[in-house]
């Protein structure tokens, strides 16, 4: 890593991808920060409001300050449910699918066909499944005795939604531990028969250390991912009931094109996005950190 | 390792309950309105291509369709065009401030697009480009160009050094050299890159769906409009989603054998 020669004429390299990412990213992050700080009287009349905003959001005191609270709790707890289920489901799926053979294209592509399904059309499809009398989900839970429905139960709609992100992005998990599990040579497996080892030591002692790194990788996609949530509960519950499944960028939307309430939405937006940064940052600590040890 | 028979009967169970809600849709596009409200049926009793009859003959719906495919496309050319070179650079030397500017480049794939979308409409409307396929695919490559940046950095890596210094030396230009030992050295890596920058570019809707009103509406928004529109055509809605699964499902097949060392990298 550390041989790589110096040459700082690489940035006219990178020179297009600069111009391309800046356009889609500077500019509307300054419009985030203008609205942020400033408050509107109508059409493009602005004037200077401080921190006016951000002191309101994050008093949970105010109105807007509980709601900010309570959405962020709410999405934090979806993220931890959603990992809690995806990670190993999706560890096990992987041990599980075939290593050669013909059948390997095929699970392949079965596993990830649900990632390839426009989010929109996730939501509608669950939202029918979803639905007692036309939907096999609905109907199968309904008939089972269990109250069932996910516009009139909080609990109906929030472990729908669960379940929806475990069906759409599991995929994601075993796909990368299946490629971290390919990756370790026969000759390991070999050693370990020879010691007689059992299944759950060969899992522990050898694989799972082996997966370490795409399991960073892929609890950081999906941390990112399920506290993004936005497109599955605007369709199959719109946020509801009450604001049951109401997570931050529902509400950030509800706020911004709903009320039309652009500066409180704006500071919402830079928190909401600090935060993103922030966890972002831990993992790419631990992650460039796992690759120098791998180096060495 | 020896596999027992378990893992294949838990796979093959997995692998079913997963295409359990798109069978459901299939299912449901093939009936009839009347028929789906009348009751659960495990397979259509009397299957009707009406639907599917309808949106094809519908301009709307055939247009959308259109207008997808061709963000996408647009997309997925420029991603991977401009994240080559910044791959290789990112791979093979050191500039200032590179891992600050990789670190960014990361961020932008964590970017919500509800914090977006507003900022986005003013941005593309402000320079003309709103309601066209242009401002989608621009757009999309917020997070496209990143991604394709990551993924073909970690194929660089898997060329050895030697043979850019072996060029050098049998007096290949840097140009030639790029485009005639290099590009297809990491053919394998450009097609995973496309697979998932098609995959990210055509999965996405809101960001589309706030682009565009009604000359480059894309499906995905045609069918939102469908909802409302008459009351719940279920069965429309159905086949318009089992539509929307076509392309992904063709392109997918044509990377399964490079997925799995796609993903290997741990690149996405």
């Amino acid at each position: 890593m550390m041989d790589k020669p110096w040459n700082n004429r690489a940035w006219f390299f990178v020179a297009p991808v600069l111009v391309f990412v800046l356009f889609s990213s500077l500019v509307p992050v300054m419009t985030v920060v203008n609205y942020s700080i400033q408050d509107s009287m109508g059409v493009n009349n602005f004037f200077w409001n401080g921190d006016a905003w951000f002191r309101a959001l994050l008093d949970p005191s105010t109105e807007i300050g509980a709601r900010f609270q309570d959405a962020l709790i709410r999405t934090f707890l979806f993220s931890c449910s959603a990992l809690a289920i995806e990670v190993p489901l999706g560890i096990a799926m992987a041990l599980c699918l075939p290593r050669r053979g013909w059948a390997v294209g095929i699970a392949l592509v079965v596993t990830a066909l649900p990632m390839l399904i426009p989010w929109n059309v996730v939501g509608t499809m669950w939202q029918i499944f979803s639905r007692a009398d036309i939907g096999l989900y609905g109907a199968a839970l309904t008939g089972l005795g269990l109250h069932y429905n996910v516009t009139q139960e909080s609990i109906s709609a929030w472990t729908t939604i669960v379940v929806i992100d475990v069906w759409h992005w599991t995929p994601l998990v075993i796909l990368l531990s299946y490629a971290g599990l390919r990756a370790i040579p026969d000759a390991f497996y070999q050693a370990a028969r020879i010691d007689g080892a059992s299944r759950w030591a060969v899992f522990r002692n050898i694989e799972l250390p082996k997966l370490q790194k795409v399991l960073v990788i892929a609890v950081l996609l999906r941390f990112m991912q399920t506290f993004m949530i936005y497109t599955e509960p605007a369709v199959v519950t719109g946020g509801g009931p009450g604001s049951a499944t109401t997570f931050l960028s529902i509400d950030l939307v509800k706020i911004a094109i709903g009320q039309v309430d652009l500066g409180s939405a704006a500071a919402m937006s830079l928190v909401y996005y600090l935060i993103i940064l922030t966890v972002c940052w831990v993992f790419y600590t631990i992650m460039t950190q796992l690759d120098a040890r791998g180096d060495r | 390792m020896r596999r027992g028979v378990i893992p294949n009967i838990v796979i093959v169970l997995y692998l079913l309950a997963l295409m359990l809600p798109i069978y459901w849709l299939i299912n449901l596009s093939l009936r009839t309105n009347t028929d789906i409200m009348s009751g659960l049926a495990l397979w259509p009793h009397h299957p009707t291509l009406a639907k599917y009859r309808a949106i094809f003959d519908d301009p709307t719906w055939v247009h959308g369709f259109g207008v997808s495919l061709t963000y996408v496309a647009i997309n997925t050319v420029i991603s991977v065009t401009v994240a080559l070179p910044a791959a290789y650079a990112f791979n093979r030397y050191r500039f200032i401030g590179d891992k600050h500017l990789f670190f960014w480049l990361l961020t932008n794939l964590m970017a919500p697009a509800s914090v977006f979308a507003m900022p986005f409409f003013n941005l593309y409307y402000a320079v003309g480009l709103f309601d066209t396929v242009w401002a989608v695919a621009l757009a999309h490559c917020l997070f496209n160009v990143p991604l394709a940046v990551w993924i073909l950095e970690g194929f660089v890596g898997g060329v050895p050094r030697e043979i850019d210094e072996t060029a050098a030396i049998d007096g290949y230009s840097f140009p030639r050299f790029f485009v005639t030992l290099f590009l297809p050295l990491i053919a394998n890596g450009i097609g995973v890159t496309a697979f998932f920058c098609f995959m990210f570019s055509w999965v996405e809707e809101l960001l589309a769906t706030t682009l565009t009103s009604s000359n480059a509406l894309p499906f995905a928004a045609v069918m939102t409009r469908s909802y409302s529109a008459s009351g719940m055509d279920w069965s429309l809605l159905a086949a318009a989603g089992v539509l929307t699964m076509i392309p992904g499902a063709i392109v997918i097949w044509f990377v399964r054998n490079h997925i799995a060392k796609g993903f290997a990298l741990g690149r996405v």
